[in-house]
């Protein structure tokens, strides 16, 4: 092994185990590394750029002819008139997704964190929806929501309430998909706050209960505080997650009723490219989000830092 | 290896117990010598809280609402359960019946039969279980070798190539799928097993979980093996993978309930039962049977859910371990 040199260069001082690459090393890590890189590299790098240049261009996505139009795809989304709609859909998806799965996943994260009989198993019962895929609780569950035959419509008659038209009304419809996605996904909420409880310090809490400080302001005053870094984590991760929701929208509404009643910005990016072979159009819609992704992401990095 | 067997032995029989420990242990990559010693403090922590009353817990009115809370939970989620399985179950009559009948009258496990037997789900399981196969072994393999040098390895560029396979998280697949489908048509492999697994067998999460588990253990172990004059397949395989089993593990169960579960790439790649995987399937099943036919759909979905549940019920400390990784930050 070479033993490291030391000079009176300040870059060597930073960095003090600096010694010269040895080819041998360097070549393994090559060997290790490569499959890996040239495999995002290949699917998800190249692509990136190649949704950008795409986005230029008139294309239907089967035929290999494609005509330069410069930037009328982006100029058409942002003068269409299901735009609105679309992005509205799309805000109203990812906030109430978000703030549901967060505040349930909370609470029951705190509900399960007590010492009760039995929750270990409810416990599981909470995650287990999570591991089950979109496509097959979509499907289901559009059953479930079923206006003349379904469960929910059982249950709300029970209380005499008439069924709302879950699936030709589109606010209704994308109220079902949002319940459908919060249902499947509070379980993976849920686990990262329960992990985060029970690794935070409980001290504080005794120290809050020996002041005679009620559960609710404890809550409020020493448990939120401990577990922001959790919840921070939590909502970028859930917002990102959200945003790119695509299996239960497919299976359960095709984006309507109505054409667009809860068409979200990733599944028109997938009925223009693949249903109505605008693959062009398509691709400035996905480089839109992409933006609208990196600037989430960027925002959450910035945070980061200040946090730490 | 005793810093291994330390943390390994602290595990309880309930399996969420431990999350909280095992996870930061896992996302901070400083728990190889602090392994040891952050078990210790933890532990006494978590005893000393168990024998206080948390706030909410005091009291008979705190456990009843706990007890209602745990009832009405249990409720939303296994209501729906319920329903689902018993109306896949059911003949169309007693579907179509309002109100709803709790029990299947008469049961017609039939629908089961008719699944395999119109819309070939076997072909759909074998599918799932190639995909998800080859996905995860590529994954897994192709995960901690690059996290192994990224980990232990002096490279030019080291730093942005982890940069990079980061950075590739945050690209959503629904943004990559034009280009990816252009290429994938053009080679003509759409309908095949190849164009389905290859653009999804890079791996950023992994190489992320597997990396920061390296770097938490001792520098020493490996150093010593390496002055014993072991190769880099020894130092692996005898070093470094005995004291990662439990990271691997998570790595892998994550990866068998992603893969399986994989929705829009496939559903763009396949038409029909040859390559298919279940979820898209599914969809094919409901296309086919529409609105009309919910018996045999929901046999389907009772059916392509089952092999994964059963695999979370099983070793769901394992996969829950492996989210939490990362995420709890100490």
């Amino acid at each position: 092994m070479l033993s490291p040199r030391t000079s009176g260069d300040l870059s060597e001082v930073v960095v003090p185990r600096r010694r010269p690459y040895a080819w041998r090393e360097v070549g393994l890590a090559a060997a290790l590394v490569l499959p890996n890189l040239i495999l995002l590299a290949l699917f998800t790098y190249r692509p990136l750029l190649d949704n950008i240049r795409l986005s230029f261009y008139h294309w239907n996505i089967s035929s290999p002819r494609r005509t330069f139009i410069g930037f009328a795809n982006y100029l058409e989304w942002f003068t269409a008139r299901d735009t609105g709609t679309v992005v509205l859909n799309t805000l109203i998806f990812t906030v109430a997704a978000v703030l549901g799965s967060m505040v349930l996943g909370l609470a029951l994260a705190l509900l399960l964190d007590q010492k009760l009989f039995g929750r270990g198993a409810v416990r599981s019962m909470v995650f287990a929806p999570f591991v089950i895929s979109g496509a097959a609780i979509g499907v289901a569950f559009q059953f479930v929501f079923d206006p003349t035959f379904g469960l929910i419509k059982d249950l709300l008659e029970r209380i005499g309430i008439a069924s709302p038209n879950f699936y030709q009304v589109p606010g209704w419809a994308l109220f079902m998909v949002t319940v459908t996605y919060i249902w499947k996904n509070v379980g993976y909420v849920f686990v990262i706050y329960l992990a985060a409880l029970q690794g935070r310090r409980a001290e504080l809490d005794e120290a809050a209960e020996i002041d005679g400080t009620s559960a609710v302001r404890t809550f409020f005053r020493v448990v939120l505080p401990q577990l922001r870094p959790t919840t921070f984590f939590l909502s970028v991760t859930v917002l990102l997650n959200s945003l790119q929701v695509f299996d239960i929208i497919n299976v359960m509404t095709r984006g309507g009723p109505l054409g667009t009643g809860t068409t979200t910005m990733v599944y028109q990016v997938y009925q223009e490219t693949f249903v109505n072979s605008r693959a062009g159009y398509g691709a400035a819609v996905a480089t839109i989000m992409f933006l609208v992704v990196l600037a989430i992401t960027l925002v959450q990095v910035r945070l980061q830092d200040r946090q730490d | 290896m005793s810093i291994t067997n330390r943390t390994d032995g602290t595990e309880t029989t309930e399996p969420f117990e431990l999350i909280g420990s095992d996870g930061r242990a896992g996302a901070t990559g400083a728990s190889g010598p602090a392994g040891a010693g952050t078990t210790g403090p933890q532990a006494a922590a978590r005893t000393r809280r168990r024998t206080t009353p948390k706030p909410g817990e005091r009291g008979t009115t705190g456990k009843m609402l706990g007890y209602l809370g745990i009832l009405v939970t249990v409720a939303v989620i296994m209501v729906p359960l319920y329903f689902i399985v018993i109306t896949s179950l059911k003949t169309r009559p007693d579907i179509y019946s309002d109100p709803i009948t709790w029990w299947p009258n008469p049961l017609a496990p039939e629908n089961y039969l008719y699944v395999q037997q119109e819309v070939a789900f076997l072909s759909y399981l074998r599918n799932s279980m190639i995909i998800t196969g080859i996905l995860v072994v590529v994954k897994v393999t192709l995960g901690v070798l690059t996290a192994y040098a990224l980990a232990y390895l002096r490279f030019p560029g080291r730093n942005v190539i982890f940069i990079l396979v980061i950075a590739s998280l945050m690209v959503p697949n629904q943004i990559t799928v034009i280009s990816n489908y252009a290429l994938v048509a053009s080679l003509g492999w759409r309908n095949t097993f190849q164009g389905i697994i290859l653009p999804l067998a890079g791996v950023a999460f992994g190489t992320f979980l597997m990396r920061n588990h390296f770097l938490s253990l001792p520098r020493e172990i490996r150093e010593a093996a390496l002055m014993d004059g072991a190769g880099f397949g020894r130092t692996l395989f005898r070093v470094i993978l005995p004291m990662s089993w439990p990271t691997v593990v998570a790595f892998t169960l994550i990866t068998i309930v992603n893969e399986w579960n994989e929705y829009l790439w496939p559903f763009l790649m396949s038409d029909g039962a040859e390559v298919a995987p279940l979820p898209v399937g599914l969809t094919f099943l409901q296309n086919n049977e529409g609105l009309t036919n919910w018996g045999p759909v929901m046999a389907g979905t009772v059916l392509a859910s089952l092999p994964i549940l059963i695999v979370f019920l099983i070793l769901q400390k394992q996969m829950i371990k492996g989210l939490t990784a990362g995420a709890v930050k100490g």
